[in-house]
Protein backbone atom coordinates (compact mmCIF):
# COMPACT_ATOMS: atom_id res chain seq x y z
CA UNK A 1 0.00 0.00 0.00
CA UNK A 2 1.65 3.17 -1.24
CA UNK A 3 1.30 6.52 0.48
CA UNK A 4 -1.30 8.33 -1.62
CA UNK A 5 -1.60 11.53 0.41
CA UNK A 6 -0.81 14.84 -1.25
CA UNK A 7 -0.96 18.49 -0.23
CA UNK A 8 -2.49 21.43 -2.07
CA UNK A 9 -1.16 24.37 -0.12
CA UNK A 10 -2.45 23.83 3.47
CA UNK A 11 -5.00 21.32 2.26
CA UNK A 12 -4.21 17.67 3.00
CA UNK A 13 -5.77 15.13 0.67
CA UNK A 14 -6.00 11.44 1.60
CA UNK A 15 -5.36 10.67 -2.04
CA UNK A 16 -5.10 12.70 -5.24
CA UNK A 17 -8.59 11.77 -6.48
CA UNK A 18 -11.21 14.51 -6.34
CA UNK A 19 -14.48 14.98 -8.19
CA UNK A 20 -15.01 17.82 -10.65
CA UNK A 21 -17.58 20.53 -10.13
CA UNK A 22 -20.93 19.98 -11.81
CA UNK A 23 -20.46 16.25 -12.23
CA UNK A 24 -20.91 15.01 -8.67
CA UNK A 25 -23.63 17.28 -7.26
CA UNK A 26 -22.93 17.83 -3.58
CA UNK A 27 -21.54 14.33 -3.21
CA UNK A 28 -24.76 13.11 -1.59
CA UNK A 29 -26.15 12.07 -4.99
CA UNK A 30 -23.33 9.51 -5.20
CA UNK A 31 -23.36 8.24 -1.62
CA UNK A 32 -24.82 4.88 -2.68
CA UNK A 33 -21.84 4.28 -4.97
CA UNK A 34 -18.81 5.91 -3.32
CA UNK A 35 -17.74 6.09 0.34
CA UNK A 36 -17.47 9.88 0.17
CA UNK A 37 -14.97 10.14 3.04
CA UNK A 38 -12.50 8.10 0.99
CA UNK A 39 -12.22 10.72 -1.73
CA UNK A 40 -9.37 13.22 -1.74
CA UNK A 41 -11.96 15.95 -2.13
CA UNK A 42 -15.31 16.87 -3.60
CA UNK A 43 -15.69 20.05 -5.64
CA UNK A 44 -19.36 20.88 -5.36
CA UNK A 45 -21.57 22.39 -8.04
CA UNK A 46 -20.77 25.93 -9.23
CA UNK A 47 -22.24 28.40 -6.75
CA UNK A 48 -23.12 32.05 -7.32
CA UNK A 49 -24.13 34.92 -5.07
CA UNK A 50 -27.70 34.92 -6.39
CA UNK A 51 -29.75 31.89 -7.48
CA UNK A 52 -29.52 31.05 -11.20
CA UNK A 53 -31.97 29.09 -13.36
CA UNK A 54 -29.34 28.17 -15.96
CA UNK A 55 -29.98 27.79 -19.67
CA UNK A 56 -32.93 26.27 -21.47
CA UNK A 57 -33.18 22.59 -22.38
CA UNK A 58 -31.57 20.95 -24.35
CA UNK A 59 -28.41 21.37 -22.35
CA UNK A 60 -26.54 18.27 -23.43
CA UNK A 61 -25.39 16.54 -26.57
CA UNK A 62 -23.44 13.31 -26.80
CA UNK A 63 -20.37 13.51 -29.02
CA UNK A 64 -17.59 11.13 -30.02
CA UNK A 65 -15.97 10.01 -26.76
CA UNK A 66 -17.49 12.87 -24.84
CA UNK A 67 -20.35 15.26 -24.39
CA UNK A 68 -21.24 18.91 -24.72
CA UNK A 69 -23.14 20.70 -21.99
CA UNK A 70 -24.55 24.19 -21.57
CA UNK A 71 -26.13 23.89 -18.14
CA UNK A 72 -25.22 27.49 -17.37
CA UNK A 73 -24.53 27.33 -13.63
CA UNK A 74 -28.02 26.48 -12.43
CA UNK A 75 -27.81 26.71 -8.63
CA UNK A 76 -29.83 28.04 -5.72
CA UNK A 77 -27.24 30.58 -4.64
CA UNK A 78 -24.62 30.73 -1.89
CA UNK A 79 -27.07 31.44 0.94
CA UNK A 80 -29.10 28.34 0.10
CA UNK A 81 -25.86 26.38 0.04
CA UNK A 82 -24.84 27.69 3.47
CA UNK A 83 -28.24 27.09 5.05
CA UNK A 84 -29.44 23.88 3.42
CA UNK A 85 -26.58 21.97 1.81
CA UNK A 86 -23.71 22.67 4.19
CA UNK A 87 -25.44 21.12 7.23
CA UNK A 88 -25.87 17.89 5.25
CA UNK A 89 -22.23 17.59 4.22
CA UNK A 90 -20.23 19.21 7.01
CA UNK A 91 -19.69 16.01 8.98
CA UNK A 92 -18.49 13.93 6.03
CA UNK A 93 -14.75 13.52 6.48
CA UNK A 94 -13.39 14.74 3.17
CA UNK A 95 -12.42 18.09 1.69
CA UNK A 96 -15.54 19.81 0.43
CA UNK A 97 -14.46 22.59 -1.89
CA UNK A 98 -17.00 25.00 -3.31
CA UNK A 99 -16.72 26.07 -6.93
CA UNK A 100 -17.54 29.79 -7.07
CA UNK A 101 -18.70 31.79 -10.06
CA UNK A 102 -19.82 35.36 -10.54
CA UNK A 103 -20.42 38.17 -13.00
CA UNK A 104 -18.02 40.69 -11.48
CA UNK A 105 -14.96 40.54 -9.20
CA UNK A 106 -17.19 41.90 -6.43
CA UNK A 107 -19.78 39.12 -6.70
CA UNK A 108 -17.03 36.48 -6.66
CA UNK A 109 -15.57 38.13 -3.56
CA UNK A 110 -18.89 38.41 -1.76
CA UNK A 111 -19.66 34.77 -2.45
CA UNK A 112 -16.18 33.77 -1.22
CA UNK A 113 -16.60 35.85 1.93
CA UNK A 114 -19.76 33.97 2.88
CA UNK A 115 -18.10 30.62 2.24
CA UNK A 116 -15.05 31.61 4.29
CA UNK A 117 -17.24 31.53 7.38
CA UNK A 118 -18.02 27.82 6.93
CA UNK A 119 -15.60 25.93 9.14
CA UNK A 120 -15.68 22.67 7.13
CA UNK A 121 -15.13 24.27 3.72
CA UNK A 122 -11.33 24.50 3.60
CA UNK A 123 -11.01 25.85 0.07
CA UNK A 124 -12.83 27.34 -2.87
CA UNK A 125 -12.27 26.90 -6.58
CA UNK A 126 -12.78 30.06 -8.63
CA UNK A 127 -14.59 29.26 -11.83
CA UNK A 128 -13.24 31.85 -14.23
CA UNK A 129 -13.79 29.43 -17.06
CA UNK A 130 -17.47 28.51 -17.45
CA UNK A 131 -18.21 28.76 -21.19
CA UNK A 132 -22.00 28.70 -20.76
CA UNK A 133 -22.91 32.01 -19.19
CA UNK A 134 -23.22 35.31 -21.02
CA UNK A 135 -21.72 37.49 -18.33
CA UNK A 136 -18.70 36.59 -16.26
CA UNK A 137 -17.50 33.00 -16.16
CA UNK A 138 -15.10 32.40 -18.99
CA UNK A 139 -14.95 36.11 -19.87
CA UNK A 140 -12.63 36.54 -16.87
CA UNK A 141 -10.53 33.51 -17.60
CA UNK A 142 -9.54 34.33 -21.17
CA UNK A 143 -7.43 37.38 -20.41
CA UNK A 144 -4.69 37.92 -17.84
CA UNK A 145 -6.37 41.17 -16.73
CA UNK A 146 -9.74 39.44 -16.20
CA UNK A 147 -8.21 36.56 -14.28
CA UNK A 148 -6.15 38.95 -12.18
CA UNK A 149 -9.17 41.09 -11.29
CA UNK A 150 -11.11 38.14 -9.90
CA UNK A 151 -8.24 36.46 -8.05
CA UNK A 152 -7.14 39.79 -6.54
CA UNK A 153 -10.65 40.68 -5.32
CA UNK A 154 -11.18 37.24 -3.77
CA UNK A 155 -7.70 36.97 -2.28
CA UNK A 156 -8.32 40.14 -0.25
CA UNK A 157 -11.29 38.60 1.53
CA UNK A 158 -10.61 34.86 1.45
CA UNK A 159 -7.89 33.57 3.79
CA UNK A 160 -8.18 29.83 3.08
CA UNK A 161 -6.92 27.79 0.15
CA UNK A 162 -7.78 29.48 -3.12
CA UNK A 163 -7.80 27.48 -6.35
CA UNK A 164 -8.28 29.14 -9.75
CA UNK A 165 -9.92 26.95 -12.42
CA UNK A 166 -8.71 27.87 -15.87
CA UNK A 167 -10.33 27.80 -19.27
CA UNK A 168 -8.62 25.96 -22.13
CA UNK A 169 -10.22 28.37 -24.60
CA UNK A 170 -7.15 30.62 -24.66
CA UNK A 171 -3.99 31.10 -26.67
CA UNK A 172 -1.51 30.92 -23.81
CA UNK A 173 -2.81 29.19 -20.71
CA UNK A 174 0.57 29.35 -18.96
CA UNK A 175 0.53 33.15 -18.86
CA UNK A 176 -2.93 33.15 -17.27
CA UNK A 177 -1.76 30.60 -14.71
CA UNK A 178 1.23 32.80 -13.86
CA UNK A 179 -1.07 35.78 -13.43
CA UNK A 180 -3.23 33.85 -10.98
CA UNK A 181 -0.15 32.79 -9.06
CA UNK A 182 1.11 36.39 -8.94
CA UNK A 183 -2.25 37.53 -7.56
CA UNK A 184 -2.04 35.04 -4.71
CA UNK A 185 -3.87 31.92 -5.88
CA UNK A 186 -2.71 28.85 -3.92
CA UNK A 187 -3.36 26.37 -6.69
CA UNK A 188 -4.48 26.10 -10.30
CA UNK A 189 -6.98 23.57 -11.60
CA UNK A 190 -7.38 22.88 -15.30
CA UNK A 191 -8.97 22.32 -17.72
CA UNK A 192 -12.58 23.45 -17.73
CA UNK A 193 -14.52 22.40 -20.84
CA UNK A 194 -13.55 23.23 -24.41
CA UNK A 195 -16.08 25.38 -26.21
CA UNK A 196 -17.78 23.34 -28.91
CA UNK A 197 -20.87 22.81 -31.00
CA UNK A 198 -23.01 20.06 -32.53
CA UNK A 199 -25.70 20.27 -35.20
CA UNK A 200 -29.02 18.51 -35.74
CA UNK A 201 -28.81 18.15 -39.52
CA UNK A 202 -32.46 17.09 -39.96
CA UNK A 203 -33.76 20.26 -38.33
CA UNK A 204 -30.81 22.40 -39.46
CA UNK A 205 -30.20 23.80 -36.01
CA UNK A 206 -27.75 23.46 -33.14
CA UNK A 207 -28.34 20.58 -30.71
CA UNK A 208 -27.84 22.87 -27.72
CA UNK A 209 -30.26 25.62 -26.67
CA UNK A 210 -27.59 28.35 -26.66
CA UNK A 211 -25.83 26.91 -29.73
CA UNK A 212 -22.51 26.24 -28.02
CA UNK A 213 -21.46 24.23 -25.00
CA UNK A 214 -18.48 22.86 -23.15
CA UNK A 215 -16.89 19.63 -24.38
CA UNK A 216 -15.77 17.11 -21.76
CA UNK A 217 -14.88 13.44 -21.63
CA UNK A 218 -12.01 11.39 -23.07
CA UNK A 219 -12.09 13.45 -26.28
CA UNK A 220 -10.42 16.36 -24.45
CA UNK A 221 -7.79 14.43 -22.51
CA UNK A 222 -4.80 14.99 -24.82
CA UNK A 223 -5.48 18.73 -24.85
CA UNK A 224 -5.84 18.77 -21.07
CA UNK A 225 -2.59 16.86 -20.56
CA UNK A 226 -0.65 19.25 -22.76
CA UNK A 227 -2.06 22.24 -20.90
CA UNK A 228 -1.38 20.71 -17.48
CA UNK A 229 2.18 20.06 -18.60
CA UNK A 230 2.55 23.68 -19.79
CA UNK A 231 1.12 25.11 -16.58
CA UNK A 232 3.08 22.92 -14.16
CA UNK A 233 6.22 24.14 -15.91
CA UNK A 234 5.13 27.79 -15.63
CA UNK A 235 4.07 28.08 -11.96
CA UNK A 236 5.41 26.93 -8.57
CA UNK A 237 2.02 26.44 -6.91
CA UNK A 238 0.42 22.98 -7.06
CA UNK A 239 -1.70 22.13 -10.07
CA UNK A 240 -4.85 20.00 -10.13
CA UNK A 241 -5.38 18.25 -13.46
CA UNK A 242 -8.65 17.29 -15.05
CA UNK A 243 -10.11 16.63 -18.46
CA UNK A 244 -11.36 13.27 -19.66
CA UNK A 245 -9.97 11.07 -16.87
CA UNK A 246 -11.76 7.72 -17.03
CA UNK A 247 -9.19 5.33 -15.55
CA UNK A 248 -6.27 5.15 -13.13
CA UNK A 249 -3.93 5.13 -16.13
CA UNK A 250 -5.41 8.42 -17.30
CA UNK A 251 -4.93 9.88 -13.82
CA UNK A 252 -1.30 8.72 -13.71
CA UNK A 253 -0.65 10.50 -17.01
CA UNK A 254 -1.82 13.75 -15.41
CA UNK A 255 0.31 13.13 -12.31
CA UNK A 256 3.35 12.45 -14.47
CA UNK A 257 2.69 15.70 -16.35
CA UNK A 258 3.05 17.46 -13.01
CA UNK A 259 -0.45 17.54 -11.48
CA UNK A 260 -0.40 17.12 -7.70
CA UNK A 261 -4.00 15.93 -7.70
CA UNK A 262 -6.66 15.16 -10.26
CA UNK A 263 -10.40 15.60 -10.68
CA UNK A 264 -12.77 13.09 -12.20
CA UNK A 265 -15.76 14.62 -13.99
CA UNK A 266 -17.73 13.18 -16.87
CA UNK A 267 -16.58 9.64 -16.00
CA UNK A 268 -18.91 9.78 -12.97
CA UNK A 269 -21.83 9.71 -15.41
CA UNK A 270 -20.66 6.47 -16.99
CA UNK A 271 -19.62 4.73 -13.79
CA UNK A 272 -20.78 6.39 -10.57
CA UNK A 273 -18.22 4.35 -8.60
CA UNK A 274 -15.28 5.12 -10.89
CA UNK A 275 -13.40 7.35 -8.41
CA UNK A 276 -12.63 4.48 -6.06
CA UNK A 277 -11.47 2.34 -8.98
CA UNK A 278 -9.13 5.16 -10.01
CA UNK A 279 -7.77 5.54 -6.48
CA UNK A 280 -7.21 1.79 -6.15
CA UNK A 281 -5.71 1.63 -9.63
CA UNK A 282 -3.18 4.35 -8.79
CA UNK A 283 -2.22 2.45 -5.66
CA UNK A 284 -1.85 -0.82 -7.56
CA UNK A 285 0.33 0.84 -10.18
CA UNK A 286 2.57 2.34 -7.50
CA UNK A 287 2.86 -1.02 -5.72
CA UNK A 288 3.63 -2.79 -8.98
CA UNK A 289 6.36 -0.30 -9.77
CA UNK A 290 7.89 -0.31 -6.31
CA UNK A 291 6.91 3.28 -5.51
CA UNK A 292 6.38 3.97 -1.81
CA UNK A 293 4.54 7.21 -2.44
CA UNK A 294 2.53 8.93 -5.14
CA UNK A 295 5.02 11.83 -4.82
CA UNK A 296 7.49 9.72 -6.78
CA UNK A 297 5.46 10.01 -9.98
CA UNK A 298 4.20 13.60 -9.73
CA UNK A 299 6.05 15.50 -12.46
CA UNK A 300 7.96 12.37 -13.41
CA UNK A 301 8.38 13.52 -17.00
CA UNK A 302 10.52 16.55 -17.78
CA UNK B 1 -34.27 4.13 -1.65
CA UNK B 2 -30.82 2.65 -2.20
CA UNK B 3 -29.55 2.67 -5.77
CA UNK B 4 -27.31 0.07 -7.33
CA UNK B 5 -24.77 0.08 -10.14
CA UNK B 6 -24.08 -3.48 -11.16
CA UNK B 7 -24.09 -6.11 -13.86
CA UNK B 8 -27.46 -7.78 -14.18
CA UNK B 9 -27.89 -11.07 -15.99
CA UNK B 10 -30.13 -11.31 -19.04
CA UNK B 11 -32.68 -14.06 -18.39
CA UNK B 12 -34.19 -13.70 -21.84
CA UNK B 13 -34.24 -11.29 -24.77
CA UNK B 14 -37.50 -11.42 -26.73
CA UNK B 15 -37.82 -9.50 -29.96
CA UNK B 16 -41.37 -8.16 -29.79
CA UNK B 17 -41.08 -6.39 -33.14
CA UNK B 18 -38.35 -5.54 -35.61
CA UNK B 19 -37.35 -2.64 -33.37
CA UNK B 20 -38.43 -3.64 -29.88
CA UNK B 21 -36.76 -6.07 -27.52
CA UNK B 22 -37.95 -7.11 -24.09
CA UNK B 23 -35.03 -7.79 -21.76
CA UNK B 24 -35.75 -9.70 -18.57
CA UNK B 25 -32.97 -9.09 -16.07
CA UNK B 26 -32.03 -10.65 -12.76
CA UNK B 27 -29.27 -10.91 -10.18
CA UNK B 28 -28.34 -13.53 -7.58
CA UNK B 29 -29.57 -11.55 -4.58
CA UNK B 30 -33.14 -10.30 -4.40
CA UNK B 31 -33.77 -7.22 -6.53
CA UNK B 32 -34.64 -4.14 -4.47
CA UNK B 33 -38.17 -2.75 -4.25
CA UNK B 34 -39.07 -0.53 -7.20
CA UNK B 35 -42.02 1.53 -8.32
CA UNK B 36 -43.79 2.07 -11.67
CA UNK B 37 -42.36 5.08 -13.48
CA UNK B 38 -38.85 4.49 -12.20
CA UNK B 39 -36.09 3.81 -14.70
CA UNK B 40 -32.71 2.21 -15.26
CA UNK B 41 -29.57 3.81 -16.71
CA UNK B 42 -28.13 1.18 -19.03
CA UNK B 43 -24.55 1.07 -20.29
CA UNK B 44 -24.39 0.14 -23.97
CA UNK B 45 -21.12 -1.79 -24.01
CA UNK B 46 -21.93 -3.29 -27.39
CA UNK B 47 -21.81 0.09 -29.13
CA UNK B 48 -18.40 1.71 -29.40
CA UNK B 49 -19.92 5.01 -30.56
CA UNK B 50 -22.20 5.31 -27.52
CA UNK B 51 -20.56 7.22 -24.68
CA UNK B 52 -23.34 7.90 -22.20
CA UNK B 53 -25.79 5.52 -20.59
CA UNK B 54 -29.35 5.29 -21.86
CA UNK B 55 -32.33 5.76 -19.55
CA UNK B 56 -34.95 3.02 -20.01
CA UNK B 57 -38.11 2.74 -17.93
CA UNK B 58 -38.92 -0.32 -15.90
CA UNK B 59 -41.54 -2.31 -17.79
CA UNK B 60 -42.32 -4.81 -15.07
CA UNK B 61 -40.99 -6.02 -11.76
CA UNK B 62 -41.66 -9.58 -10.71
CA UNK B 63 -40.38 -10.17 -7.16
CA UNK B 64 -41.40 -13.86 -7.26
CA UNK B 65 -39.17 -14.59 -10.25
CA UNK B 66 -36.71 -11.88 -9.15
CA UNK B 67 -36.94 -10.27 -12.59
CA UNK B 68 -36.89 -6.68 -13.74
CA UNK B 69 -38.06 -6.14 -17.31
CA UNK B 70 -37.04 -3.31 -19.61
CA UNK B 71 -38.52 -2.72 -23.03
CA UNK B 72 -35.92 -1.42 -25.46
CA UNK B 73 -36.84 0.52 -28.60
CA UNK B 74 -34.01 0.64 -31.13
CA UNK B 75 -33.54 4.35 -31.76
CA UNK B 76 -29.81 4.88 -32.18
CA UNK B 77 -26.64 2.81 -32.10
CA UNK B 78 -26.75 2.41 -28.32
CA UNK B 79 -30.25 1.00 -28.07
CA UNK B 80 -29.72 -1.06 -31.26
CA UNK B 81 -26.75 -2.73 -29.58
CA UNK B 82 -29.02 -3.80 -26.71
CA UNK B 83 -31.11 -5.78 -29.18
CA UNK B 84 -28.13 -8.12 -29.69
CA UNK B 85 -28.10 -9.24 -26.06
CA UNK B 86 -28.79 -12.92 -25.40
CA UNK B 87 -29.77 -14.95 -22.35
CA UNK B 88 -26.80 -15.20 -20.01
CA UNK B 89 -25.22 -11.90 -21.12
CA UNK B 90 -24.50 -9.18 -18.59
CA UNK B 91 -25.94 -5.68 -18.73
CA UNK B 92 -24.56 -2.96 -16.48
CA UNK B 93 -27.41 -0.98 -14.93
CA UNK B 94 -27.89 1.85 -12.43
CA UNK B 95 -31.27 1.34 -10.78
CA UNK B 96 -33.91 2.04 -9.59
CA UNK B 97 -33.92 5.76 -10.45
CA UNK B 98 -36.41 8.61 -10.26
CA UNK B 99 -39.87 8.99 -8.77
CA UNK B 100 -43.00 7.10 -9.75
CA UNK B 101 -46.64 7.35 -10.72
CA UNK B 102 -49.14 7.92 -7.94
CA UNK B 103 -51.00 4.66 -7.42
CA UNK B 104 -54.71 4.40 -6.59
CA UNK B 105 -55.78 6.63 -3.75
CA UNK B 106 -59.00 4.69 -3.15
CA UNK B 107 -60.27 1.28 -4.34
CA UNK B 108 -62.99 2.68 -6.63
CA UNK B 109 -60.73 5.24 -8.33
CA UNK B 110 -61.22 5.13 -12.11
CA UNK B 111 -57.75 5.32 -13.63
CA UNK B 112 -56.86 5.71 -17.29
CA UNK B 113 -53.31 4.85 -18.30
CA UNK B 114 -52.43 6.32 -21.70
CA UNK B 115 -49.32 5.12 -23.51
CA UNK B 116 -47.85 5.70 -26.93
CA UNK B 117 -45.13 3.69 -28.68
CA UNK B 118 -42.53 2.33 -26.27
CA UNK B 119 -44.01 4.71 -23.68
CA UNK B 120 -46.46 1.96 -22.80
CA UNK B 121 -43.62 0.25 -20.91
CA UNK B 122 -44.05 1.66 -17.38
CA UNK B 123 -47.82 1.40 -17.63
CA UNK B 124 -47.69 -2.41 -17.53
CA UNK B 125 -45.85 -2.23 -14.21
CA UNK B 126 -48.29 0.44 -13.02
CA UNK B 127 -51.20 -1.82 -13.98
CA UNK B 128 -49.66 -4.69 -12.01
CA UNK B 129 -49.28 -2.50 -8.90
CA UNK B 130 -52.85 -1.27 -9.28
CA UNK B 131 -54.16 -4.81 -9.57
CA UNK B 132 -52.41 -5.60 -6.28
CA UNK B 133 -54.42 -2.71 -4.82
CA UNK B 134 -57.57 -4.31 -6.21
CA UNK B 135 -57.95 -1.65 -8.88
CA UNK B 136 -58.61 -2.52 -12.52
CA UNK B 137 -57.51 0.42 -14.66
CA UNK B 138 -58.28 1.17 -18.29
CA UNK B 139 -55.41 1.26 -20.73
CA UNK B 140 -55.48 3.44 -23.83
CA UNK B 141 -52.54 2.43 -25.99
CA UNK B 142 -51.47 3.94 -29.29
CA UNK B 143 -48.90 3.12 -31.93
CA UNK B 144 -48.18 3.69 -35.61
CA UNK B 145 -49.30 0.24 -36.59
CA UNK B 146 -50.56 -3.04 -35.10
CA UNK B 147 -47.07 -4.57 -35.08
CA UNK B 148 -45.84 -1.76 -32.80
CA UNK B 149 -48.46 -2.46 -30.13
CA UNK B 150 -46.58 -4.50 -27.58
CA UNK B 151 -47.54 -6.76 -24.68
CA UNK B 152 -51.26 -6.38 -25.37
CA UNK B 153 -52.06 -9.78 -23.88
CA UNK B 154 -50.33 -8.79 -20.64
CA UNK B 155 -52.19 -5.49 -20.45
CA UNK B 156 -55.49 -7.32 -20.98
CA UNK B 157 -54.85 -9.41 -17.85
CA UNK B 158 -54.71 -6.22 -15.78
CA UNK B 159 -57.45 -4.00 -17.17
CA UNK B 160 -59.64 -2.96 -20.07
CA UNK B 161 -57.54 -2.21 -23.12
CA UNK B 162 -58.43 0.34 -25.81
CA UNK B 163 -56.20 0.74 -28.83
CA UNK B 164 -55.52 3.25 -31.59
CA UNK B 165 -53.18 2.94 -34.55
CA UNK B 166 -52.23 5.69 -36.94
CA UNK B 167 -52.75 3.39 -39.95
CA UNK B 168 -55.93 1.80 -38.59
CA UNK B 169 -54.42 -1.70 -38.60
CA UNK B 170 -55.72 -2.33 -35.07
CA UNK B 171 -58.32 -0.62 -32.89
CA UNK B 172 -59.54 2.83 -33.80
CA UNK B 173 -57.65 4.74 -36.47
CA UNK B 174 -55.93 7.91 -35.28
CA UNK B 175 -54.22 9.13 -32.14
CA UNK B 176 -55.01 8.11 -28.58
CA UNK B 177 -56.73 11.42 -27.93
CA UNK B 178 -59.17 10.67 -30.78
CA UNK B 179 -60.38 7.44 -29.15
CA UNK B 180 -64.12 7.24 -28.47
CA UNK B 181 -63.52 5.98 -24.93
CA UNK B 182 -62.64 9.53 -23.93
CA UNK B 183 -66.12 10.67 -24.91
CA UNK B 184 -67.97 7.64 -23.58
CA UNK B 185 -66.45 7.24 -20.15
CA UNK B 186 -65.27 9.52 -17.38
CA UNK B 187 -62.11 8.99 -15.36
CA UNK B 188 -60.84 10.26 -12.02
CA UNK B 189 -57.20 10.36 -12.97
CA UNK B 190 -54.87 9.83 -15.95
CA UNK B 191 -51.25 8.64 -16.08
CA UNK B 192 -49.46 9.00 -19.39
CA UNK B 193 -46.15 8.11 -20.97
CA UNK B 194 -45.10 8.41 -24.58
CA UNK B 195 -43.92 10.90 -27.19
CA UNK B 196 -44.13 14.49 -25.94
CA UNK B 197 -46.71 15.65 -28.53
CA UNK B 198 -48.96 12.76 -27.45
CA UNK B 199 -48.54 13.54 -23.76
CA UNK B 200 -49.26 17.20 -24.41
CA UNK B 201 -52.47 16.24 -26.22
CA UNK B 202 -53.43 13.98 -23.31
CA UNK B 203 -52.61 16.78 -20.87
CA UNK B 204 -54.79 19.16 -22.89
CA UNK B 205 -57.70 16.70 -22.74
CA UNK B 206 -57.21 16.13 -19.00
CA UNK B 207 -56.89 19.82 -18.30
CA UNK B 208 -60.10 20.68 -20.20
CA UNK B 209 -61.96 17.81 -18.54
CA UNK B 210 -60.56 18.80 -15.12
CA UNK B 211 -58.99 15.38 -14.63
CA UNK B 212 -55.87 15.03 -12.52
CA UNK B 213 -53.02 13.88 -14.78
CA UNK B 214 -49.43 12.71 -14.40
CA UNK B 215 -46.96 12.51 -17.29
CA UNK B 216 -43.63 10.68 -17.40
CA UNK B 217 -40.99 12.68 -19.29
CA UNK B 218 -37.95 11.38 -21.12
CA UNK B 219 -35.65 14.38 -21.48
CA UNK B 220 -32.10 13.54 -22.52
CA UNK B 221 -29.97 12.70 -19.52
CA UNK B 222 -26.35 12.25 -18.64
CA UNK B 223 -25.96 11.14 -15.01
CA UNK B 224 -29.47 9.97 -14.11
CA UNK B 225 -28.67 10.77 -10.47
CA UNK B 226 -29.58 14.45 -10.18
CA UNK B 227 -26.01 15.73 -10.40
CA UNK B 228 -25.43 17.12 -13.89
CA UNK B 229 -28.64 19.17 -14.36
CA UNK B 230 -28.78 18.36 -18.09
CA UNK B 231 -32.30 16.90 -18.20
CA UNK B 232 -34.20 19.78 -16.62
CA UNK B 233 -37.82 20.64 -17.38
CA UNK B 234 -39.35 24.07 -16.74
CA UNK B 235 -41.90 23.84 -13.95
CA UNK B 236 -43.81 26.05 -11.57
CA UNK B 237 -40.91 25.48 -9.16
CA UNK B 238 -38.20 26.45 -11.67
CA UNK B 239 -36.02 24.05 -13.63
CA UNK B 240 -36.45 20.60 -12.13
CA UNK B 241 -34.42 17.47 -12.89
CA UNK B 242 -36.38 14.88 -14.84
CA UNK B 243 -34.04 12.14 -13.56
CA UNK B 244 -34.45 12.88 -9.87
CA UNK B 245 -37.43 15.20 -9.31
CA UNK B 246 -39.22 13.25 -12.09
CA UNK B 247 -39.58 11.53 -14.48
CA UNK B 248 -43.23 11.70 -13.38
CA UNK B 249 -44.74 15.18 -13.00
CA UNK B 250 -48.27 16.33 -12.40
CA UNK B 251 -49.25 18.33 -15.48
CA UNK B 252 -50.09 21.26 -13.18
CA UNK B 253 -46.37 21.50 -12.39
CA UNK B 254 -45.36 21.69 -16.04
CA UNK B 255 -45.27 24.89 -18.06
CA UNK B 256 -46.54 23.23 -21.23
CA UNK B 257 -48.52 25.47 -23.56
CA UNK B 258 -51.69 23.37 -23.67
Amino acid sequence: MANLSVKINRLSLKNPVMTASGTFGYGLEYADFVPLEELGGIIVKGTTLEPRQGNDYPRMAETAQGMLNCVGLQNKGVDYFCEHIYPQIKDIQTNFIVNVSGNSPQTYAECAQRLAKLEKIPAIELNISCPNVKQGGMAFGVTCEGAASVVRAVRKVYPKTLIAKLSPNVTDIASIARTCEDEGADSISLINTLLGMAVDIEHRKPLLSIRTGGLSGPAVKPVALRMVYDVTHAVKIPVIGLGGIMTAEDAIEFLMCGATAIQVGTANFIDPGVTMKIRDGINDWLDRHGCASVDEIIGAID
Amino acid sequence: MKKYCQDLTVVSAEHLSDKHTLLKLTRDEALPPMQPGQFVEVRCDGSASTFLRRPISINYFDPERNEMWILVAAVGDGTKSLMNLKAGDKLNCIFPLGNHFTLAQRPDEKLLLVGGGVGIAPLLFAGKCLSKQGVRPSFLLGARSAKDLLELDLFKQLGDVYVTTEDGSLGEKGFVTNHSILKEQSFDRICTCGPKPMMMAVARYASHASIDCEASLENMMACGLGACLCCVEKTTEGNLRVCKDGPVFNINQLLWQI
